[in-house]
């Protein structure tokens, strides 16, 4: 054997890290994500796009918080639950924290087996991970009727500035929807996994293409990205 | 041989695996519930102003900061993706520089100009 032959994916895998790899990377006339499938990047992007979507209602919350002459309600108090006749402050809100975390948990442990192309672990933890999720949908939707049944809408609520309703209803409700849309992506690619598809390389029903395992990594990233999000809605919203 | 290598590289170029040790997601899965715990203390024991404010950041950012290095596997992309996705959202913090503006002007009109107290 003498000199390697130069292949294209061999120089993909030669290329410089760091810095001088970033440039070379966006240099012309060539792909620009190096060892990321297309369907990886476009859900990065689409993340990037939902980044935007949640941030702008944080700040629409941020800016009728500030600029509210009535003082806000407490939100403390009110997500605070009597727990055995114990007064508990946003206790519902710290058990739906601890919930979506280990999702996210299995939810890394799935992709982990998807890689190892363990069939059966990675099903099972994708449907313990939607069961989580769907857990923390109920959970949601029991906050909602509390606090509808308290007289919270989103023109007025019985404790401070009307302006609350309006951004816990539009906020949690976007989130909630896409926890919502994860749990059914996650049941689909879990039945996927389950039949043995990206094992026998079935062909998909709709794009008649080849799946791969790595369909479970991109659904733990936009499973993780709701997770995310909600780290940001708890700090701003719930413990502000 | 050369041409099984270029093979095997190809393979490995068409599909990056993210393959890290279980453990390391444990110990993250871990950090998070503390971290997590540690924001519900914040508001448990009631702390006011800059203290709590600053304290909610810091788990915030380092709990968002595990979620996307590690089980998002940021960390280990290269740099082309991860500076394409986690650059541009620090644009919105010139978005929210002009709406802490704005709400501080609506908040001065109000209060001036229809007499209502803060």
């Amino acid at each position: 054997m003498s000199a390697p032959i130069k292949t294209p994916a061999a120089e993909t895998l030669s290329r410089p890290a760091g810095l001088a790899g970033l440039a070379s990377d966006w240099a012309s006339d060539q792909r620009t994500f190096k060892n990321v499938s297309w369907g990886k990047a476009m859900m990065w992007i689409f993340l990037l796009s939902d980044t935007f979507v949640f941030g702008c209602f944080l700040l629409a919350y941020m800016a009728a918080r500030m600029s509210t002459t009535v003082p806000w309600p407490n939100p403390s108090e009110v997500f605070a639950l009597e727990i055995a006749g114990t007064h508990m402050p946003l206790i519902l809100i710290a058990i739906m924290t601890f919930v979506l975390i280990s999702s996210s948990g299995t939810m890394a442990m799935a992709v982990n087996c998807g890689y190892r192309r363990d069939r059966r672990k990675t099903a099972i933890l994708m449907l313990v991970t939607a069961l989580f999720g769907a857990t923390f949908v109920g959970m949601q939707a029991f906050e909602w009727s509390k606090l509808i049944a308290e007289g919270v809408r989103p023109w007025g609520n019985p404790w401070g500035a009307a302006q609350f309703g309006s951004s816990f209803f539009m906020i949690t409700g976007f989130h909630g929807t896409h926890v919502t849309i994860g749990v059914i992506f996650l049941l689909i690619v879990a039945r996927k996994v389950w039949r043995g598809d990206f094992d026998t390389e079935r062909r998909g029903f709709f794009t008649s293409r080849k799946g791969h395992y790595e369909i479970v990594e991109i659904t733990g990233l936009y499973w993780h990205f709701v997770d995310l999000v909600w780290v940001f809605i708890f700090a701003f919203f719930y413990l502000w | 041989m050369a041409h099984a290598e270029a093979q095997a590289a190809q393979h490995a170029a068409h599909t990056e695996q993210q393959q890290h040790p279980i453990k390391l997601y444990l110990l993250v899965w871990g950090l998070l519930f503390v971290l997590s715990a540690f924001s519900y203390l914040v508001d448990y024991f009631g702390l006011q102003g800059y203290l709590r404010w600053s304290l909610i950041l810091i788990f915030m950012m380092l709990k968002a900061g595990l979620i996307v290095a590690v089980f998002m596997h940021m960390a280990w992309e290269r740099l082309a993706l991860t500076y394409a996705i986690l650059l541009p959202p620090l644009l919105v913090l010139v978005f929210v520089a002009l709406m802490v503006s704005e709400s501080n002007y609506v908040l001065f009109t109000r209060v001036t100009f229809f007499g209502a107290a803060p």
